[in-house]
């Protein structure tokens, strides 16, 4: 039988890595090299490829915490925690690029930093939201309590998800609608450069979030060698004469 | 700041916030690594006192 908690991904995380690194610079070449500069925004609009595969990666990995999450709650084991967790942690961390990287392009064509648009405060929510999931899951020690949490509030918080996405066609928004009923209004060498932005940051999700389960299994092995540790003292303190008595 | 010099901003910001997170991983995991060789050590010594 298969050891629970031998790490994953000892032949896949390297591979990944270099597929990762080598899609990456295809994606960096195709967005500043390869595409062709938008006519009215200027050379800033290169921004876009990265920023939208940024979302994309962040509507994912939440969407992985979610679906994980509803597993959980049917059947709980710790390596289910621990991809959800490592998917939230990554999720947050696109989520913060998307912001910072949407509101750098904003202030040349809005000239603003920011504005209380319906999908940049949705999408603010969004980060605030599971940046709370992960502080939370930081303050509970007890490993169930913790992963039924973030099991729930994955999936309470993918509540927002669809809101985001929608946002920009349900409200009265300044955000450009890329994508609806009528398909993508991009150039097709846009295109290309967009689908490889999407490819690279999702081969970079799932390697990121590979070495954070290896991590949360390093982890898990720690603490279960300091448990069998632990109990062998206790063993041979009880058998100590004298001891205990007092 | 120029067109371009929000361009590199956002990609520095982007590809910044890539590399620290991967960095944090990379130091967790050697951490953790170098824990779990010590315990044991220390676990293999203790099976053989007994």
């Amino acid at each position: 039988m298969k050891d629970p908690l031998s790490l994953p991904g000892r032949r896949w995380l390297p591979l990944l890595s270099v597929a990762s690194a080598v899609t990456m610079m295809a994606a960096l070449y195709a967005a500043l090299l390869y595409a062709p500069t938008e006519q009215s925004m200027g050379d800033v609009q290169r921004v876009f490829y990265f920023h939208l595969a940024s979302a994309w990666v962040g509507f994912l990995a939440f969407f992985v915490a979610f679906a994980l999450g509803w597993r959980h709650l049917a059947r709980p084991d710790w390596r289910l925690d621990a991809w959800a967790a490592a998917s939230v942690e990554i999720g947050v961390l696109f989520c913060a690029i998307v912001l910072l990287s949407g509101s750098l392009w904003a202030r040349p064509i809005w000239n603003t930093w920011w504005t209380w648009d319906p999908r940049l405060t949705t999408t603010l929510v969004l980060w605030v939201y599971y940046a709370g999931v992960l502080a939370l899951r930081g303050s509970v020690d007890e490993p169930e309590t913790r992963a039924r949490y973030t099991a729930v509030l994955s999936i309470i918080g993918f509540i927002n998800v669809p809101l985001v996405f929608m946002a920009i066609r349900w409200w009265r928004t300044i955000h450009p609608v890329i994508l609806d009923a009528r398909g993508m209004h991009l150039e097709p060498a846009m295109l290309v450069a967009l689908v490889a932005a999407l490819v690279a940051f999702t081969l970079l999700y799932i390697t990121l979030c590979l070495a954070q389960v290896r991590a949360a299994y390093l982890r898990q092995r720690v603490e279960a060698l300091q448990g069998q540790m632990e109990d062998r003292l206790e063993k041979r303190m009880a058998r100590r004469p004298g001891q205990g008595a007092a | 700041m120029s067109n371009l010099g929000y361009l590199y901003a956002a990609l520095g910001v982007t590809w910044g916030l890539i590399a620290l997170y991967v960095y944090r991983l990379y130091r967790q995991q050697q951490r953790l690594q170098r824990e779990l060789e010590a315990l044991q050590r220390l676990h293999d010594r203790q099976q053989q006192e007994a």
